[in-house]
């Protein structure tokens, strides 16, 4: 009986919090599918109403900044490019850095590697106008390789496969060189399947990284064809319900990229050994 | 030249331990050498070393006419069965045994032909599209053996690989591994801290102590006339009784008892070392033992005693002689079997 009194305490509490957490997004959401009319008389809305359609259709195609010259669909377009371009990179130098720190005989690898994880306390913010004036010289200003390239070395990722591949038992690597594996092989055969889940994680996690950046895209692009939806949260102007069908939508993809690859997400971090 | 052929083969690793001295050694083809010896010896060093995954400090291997010092150990076709198998987890048994064919270029069929055939021989059939994390103890054994026999390698290694199965299975690979080796008659070389497992598998055994090899020699050879204390210690289960001793015109008294002319000239301290199954009860006898403890084996007894001067001894009779707690024993050596060594030098006088 005192255990069903504590359990629907705790799960009480818990309820409790998704609502504040979930109440303001769903207002969000239903005070976008009326009219702007509406809720300009009546204040945020509850319940569902019936402009979805052609909201969320006109927030999508219409033509919008200074110039009028980018859309919303081009906004998602450009993020997903930046988001899918960051976390790919990442992962790949991640991977290899660990491999090189982990596997080759480097001397002062942990030094090496210390110096790697210490440029997280150096966030982009920090160096930016340094690296604006490199991407500025390098001709790389309004490009997608300049709003990728720079914030794709991830010591956080390169840290998580560095631990994982210390775990790896020594005798694998010398059995897989018995078998006439080199060192290419073996981190193709082995280590990449080995931290399968982790990569996937390391994507997601990327992924997100990527999507939600704002000061670096905002500062690298200098035309409106780059625009990325962060971006355009900022710079949107219009009705009131078509700047929350814009934040309703720009939630999408990281949510999706989450639901569908959950699985792996917390594989990845919390299981693997 | 043999086979295989070290040849004063040191090695020294970076943080200055000396685990191997000046080793030199010839395994001939087909023939199974156990290195045997206590942990910390050198005999994985060794093994490492014919495998190409330590760097040689000094000295040369060859192997099949060939000098293979620098050789990549990918290029040696050499396997190794490793302590814990080191398997490969992300691949079913199936996989595990036909990487090492794939990396060597082989095509589909004569791989899966391999594969079956070893898998037959080992009797993992059933298990090929299992991961290894679904096999038993045993089981994962056997894969770590198929991977090795499935490439037809020049040479065998093996490092401890029964010491992680209980007693039963262990002497039942055992009995398997030899089984094995001479249905497929590679050369093989297998290591082990276990004096029994040595005895057991070995066509000749290397004792190896503190980086050198003690003796080399046949199972029963080493046994009979052993060449050092340290070889008479290790080898022989019980343990070799010791009493210190001295010699004088050939004459050796030790504890309470003389032998005489002896076949030694050697003068001065010496140790005594008689084994537990080379004793037998007689009138004239030469050694008093009041019985502590017998162990009853079944086959046999063991009997573990004090002498006079409060030593311990042991004495291994038949098991159907009945002998009670806080006897007195008279033992006489059968047949002189008895070994004499410096006791400075542990070498063997007699
Ligand atoms: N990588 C290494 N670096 C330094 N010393 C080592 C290394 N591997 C083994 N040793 C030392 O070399 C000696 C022999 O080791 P090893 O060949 O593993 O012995 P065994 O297999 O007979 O137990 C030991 O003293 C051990 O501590
Ligand atoms: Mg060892």
């Amino acid at each position: 009986m005192t255990r069903f009194i504590t359990s629907s305490f705790s799960h009480l509490i818990l309820l409790i919090g998704i609502l504040i957490m979930v109440v303001p997004v769903w207002m969000i959401f239903a005070s976008s599918t009326h009219t702007s009319s509406m809720i300009n008389m009546n204040g945020l809305q509850m319940f569902l109403g019936d402009s979805f359609y052609e909201n969320y259709l006109r927030v999508l195609l219409y033509q919008g900044g200074f110039f009028k010259e980018i859309t919303a669909l081009k906004m998602f377009f450009n993020s997903f490019i930046m988001a899918t371009g960051v976390a790919i990179l990442s992962v790949v130098t991640s991977l290899m850095a660990a491999y090189a720190l982990v596997y080759y005989r480097i001397k002062y690898a942990t030094l090496l590697f210390w110096i790697i994880f210490i440029t997280i306390l150096v966030p982009l913010e920090l160096r930016i106008f340094p690296t604006y004036s490199v991407m500025a010289e390098l001709n790389l200003v309004n490009s997608y390789f300049g709003l990728i390239v720079p914030i794709s070395a991830s010591a956080i990722a390169t840290l998580f496969f560095r631990q994982f591949y210390k775990t790896v038992p020594d005798e694998l690597l010398e059995s897989a060189k018995l078998d006439g594996a080199n060192t290419w092989r073996f981190f193709v055969d082995f280590l990449i399947p080995l931290s399968k889940t982790m990569i996937v994680a390391m994507l997601i996690f990327m992924f997100v990284f990527g999507y939600n950046q704002y000061l670096w895209p905002l500062l690298v692009t200098t035309s409106e064809q780059y625009w990325t939806v962060v971006m355009g949260l900022k710079m949107m102007s219009g009705s009131i319900v078509h700047r929350f069908a814009f934040v309703m939508m720009s939630m999408v993809p990281p949510i999706l990229i989450i639901i569908v690859l959950q699985k792996y997400f917390i594989k990845g971090v919390f299981q693997d050994k | 030249m043999s086979f295989l052929d070290l040849k004063n083969v040191t090695k020294i690793y970076p943080n200055g331990t000396k685990a191997v001295h000046e080793t030199s050694l010839s395994v001939d083809e087909g023939e199974f050498m156990v290195f045997v010896g206590p942990s910390g010896c050198g005999k994985s060093t060794l093994l490492r070393m014919v495998a190409g995954l330590e760097d040689i400090t000094e000295g040369d291997i060859n192997l099949d006419g060939k000098l293979i010092n620098e050789v990549d150990p990918s290029e040696r076709d050499v396997a190794m069965v490793f302590q814990n198998y080191a398997l490969y987890p992300h691949m079913n048994v199936y996989n595990n045994l036909a990487y090492g064919l794939k990396n060597r270029g082989i095509d589909k069929e004569t791989i899966e032909q391999k594969v079956n055939d070893a898998a037959k021989l080992l009797q993992i059939s059933d298990y090929l599209q299992r991961k290894p994390s679904m096999l038993s103890g045993g089981q994962r054994q056997r894969v770590a053996m198929g991977r090795a026999i499935v490439r037809n390698p020049k040479i065998f290694l093996f490092d401890e690989p029964l010491s992680n199965l209980d007693a039963k299975l262990r002497i039942q690979m055992r009995l398997e591994i030899k089984k094995l080796q001479q249905k497929v008659g590679v050369t093989s070389i297998f290591v082990t801290h276990d004096q029994v497992e040595a005895m057991t598998l070995a066509d000749r055994l290397a004792v190896i102590n503190n980086g050198i090899i003690e003796q080399l020699g046949t199972p029963i050879e080493i046994y009979d006339n052993p060449k050092s204390l340290f070889v008479a210690g290790f080898i022989g289960s019980p343990q070799m009784n010791f009493l210190d001793g001295n010699i004088k015109n050939k004459t050796l008294s030790a504890e309470s008892f003389e032998i005489k002319d002896i076949d030694s000239d050697f003068e001065g301290e010496v140790k005594l070392g008689i084994r537990p199954e080379h004793l037998s009860q007689s009138e004239n006898s030469l050694i008093n033992l009041k019985v502590d403890l017998v162990e009853q084996l079944g086959s046999d007894n063991l009997v573990y005693g004090q002498l006079k001067d409060k030593k311990d001894f042991c004495y291994r009779c038949p098991g159907n002689l009945t002998i009670e707690k806080g006897a007195d024993l008279s033992l006489n050596i059968e047949n002189n079997k008895y070994y004499i060594f410096d006791k400075s030098t542990g070498k063997r006088v007699n």
